[in-house]
């Protein structure tokens, strides 16, 4: 038998291997968000989050320019996308984890993993399709229904995962009283999932709000704030993923900064979304 | 079996050949048997021998149990339970259940798991439901260690407590019978006292089944007995004929120790 003090040894030294490993995944990380807050930090101004970015000619002449009509768009696409994804999506999830047995539950699960796992762009060309051509213009309704593409399979799954978590004891108990099954799920199933379903509709807020794939085709982008309120939903409107694409690869410096400025404001809210989910989490721990 | 009538009660369950199918596998075979209104019937045997199975099938539990499939007919006051025009609900109205271990629902209040039965159907009429509330919660033991924290979560309570609230839920929806899964099992010997109390006092309004592996609870609580071994309803009669003088040999050896 080897003796405690080599057993203490190796148990240290696996130890010791996992928390290197670690720090080497999340060194990145710090680089990422370092140099994104290190580039950008001078452009973050009052003016960044008040003034809409209007022609290239604005930002050379030294006029204040910035993003807020970026900062709005992406509020507004992304709220349209959440509308639209959390009761479809707690719907698939309820018949993912409540009728095992149903015929329509195995073709949901292909299709729910099918859409998961379909590139983003492939979502915009579908919410193009659908929203796009028959209504003959780039809106932010189309690019909140891309999105919804995306947040749809992450909450159905989520969903699913959550109300599979309440001990089934639960739901034989809310029959046993006479009542149907609907109703033992919305009020005594749901209820008690919650927690799982909020960190579910986070973390795919956080994964949509990211993508600028599938906003190509739908919201389009545009420089200036719409002239008419409803111009937000049914005209071309900005969002942060794109426009931090659009300024990357602009030829003017200036754009650069805002580009940078444009990453830090869209990793905050990511963070920030994420970190919530957390707190979520611990909260019913 | 006994098949002959032991004495002139009145009859509320009945079930003939009832067998309950998991696949082509029979979890209980060709149960007859007849339980008798307001009395406790206890159901005995080792595990796995098909008690449990066995008392699912009267308020139609296996129906969510993927590949679970009754045959046979099971009657309420000459009704069949398994009537395909009939909704299971209307069943489990009728013949309420407790589980072996306490089911509160988890985000409710106190007040609101007693009265979910009522509530969660429509029943919105504030006076009634304080007094099914009331009422429940006496008739289950627990409103005096309660009546002053309605509102505070059904999870707050002791396992004890909640097995009891379990129990007011259940009786809330004033069923006719009701079916006890091991209620006492997962609970400790003071709490399982207050619950056998329990039973001695809702029989005279309730018709009781309790399934238990505690053969003292049996003979403690129960009328009748019904004795299962390995899927068959060995022997089924008065409480204090099956602990004195069982007819079958295999119920004696049980009762007396030498298997289970």
């Amino acid at each position: 038998m080897r003796s405690l003090r080599s057993r203490y040894l190796r148990g240290n030294l696996v130890l010791g291997f996992v928390i290197l490993n670690t720090i080497v995944v999340l060194i990145p990380l710090f680089i990422i968000i370092a140099y994104v807050v290190v580039q950008g930090f001078n452009y973050i101004s009052i003016d960044f989050f008040t003034k809409e970015l209007g022609s290239p000619a604005r930002g050379m002449l030294g006029e204040p320019t910035g993003l807020v009509h970026t900062i709005i768009g992406t509020a507004v696409v992304d709220l349209i996308a959440i509308i639209i994804s959390i009761p479809f999506g707690v719907g698939a999830g309820v018949m993912l984890s409540e009728y095992p047995d149903h015929w329509a539950n195995p073709v949901l699960r292909v299709l729910n993993d099918t859409l998961n796992g379909m590139p983003a762009v492939l979502k915009g060309l579908l919410a193009w399709f659908l929203v796009v051509k028959p209504m003959g213009s780039f809106s932010g309704l189309s690019g909140g229904v891309a999105l919804a593409f995306v947040m749809f399979p992450i909450i159905a799954r989520a969903t699913e995962s959550a109300l599979m978590n309440i001990p089934w004891s639960i739901r034989e108990a809310g029959l046993a009283i006479g009542l149907p099954r609907w109703r033992v799920i919305l009020s005594t199933i749901i209820p008690a999932a919650k927690t799982g379903l909020v960190t579910g509709f986070l973390i795919a807020f956080a994964r949509a709000a990211g993508e600028a794939a599938p906003l190509v085709f739908t919201s389009f982008g545009n420089n200036y704030m719409p002239v008419k309120f409803m111009g937000w939903i049914f005209g071309p409107v900005d969002t942060l993923p794109m426009r931090l694409y659009s300024l990357a690869i602009s030829p003017y410096e200036h754009w650069h900064g805002l580009g940078w400025a444009a990453a830090i404001v869209l990793l905050s809210v990511i963070i920030a979304s994420f970190v919530i989910a957390r707190f979520v989490i611990r909260d019913k721990k | 079996m006994t098949t002959e009538k032991i004495n002139e009660q009145k009859i509320r369950l009945q079930t003939k050949d009832l067998t309950v199918w998991y696949g082509q596998t029979p979890g209980v075979k060709d149960i007859s048997l007849d339980i008798y209104d307001k009395k406790v019937t206890a159901f005995i045997g080792p595990s796995g021998c098909g008690k449990t199975t066995f008392l699912r099938a009267l308020n139609r539990m296996h129906d969510l149990t993927r590949g679970a499939r009754v045959t046979g007919k099971a009657l309420i006051d000459g009704q069949d339970i398994y009537d395909p025009k009939l909704d299971p609900v209307i069943i489990r109205r009728k013949i309420g259940m407790v589980f072996q271990k306490p089911t509160p629902f988890p985000t409710m209040s106190i007040y609101d798991n007693v009265v979910a039965g009522l509530k969660l159907v429509g029943i919105r009429d504030r006076k009634l439901l304080d007094e099914v509330c009331e009422r429940s919660l006496k008739q289950a033991a627990l409103w005096e260690e309660v009546k002053d924290r309605l509102k505070s979560p059904g999870g707050s309570l002791s396992g004890g407590q909640q097995q009891r609230l379990s129990i007011a839920r259940a009786l809330a929806v004033e069923p006719e019978v009701l079916l006890m899964d091991e209620p006492t099992s997962s609970l400790d010997p003071q709490s399982t006292t207050r619950i056998e109390e329990l039973i001695g006092e809702l029989k005279e309004q309730v018709t009781i089944i309790i399934v238990t592996h505690n053969m003292q609870q049996a003979s403690r609580v129960s009328d009748y007995t019904a004795f299962f071994y390995i899927g068959d309803l060995i022997e089924f009669d008065k409480t204090t004929k099956i602990f004195t003088n069982p007819d079958q040999k295999r119920t004696e050896e049980y009762i007396t120790g030498q298997f289970g």
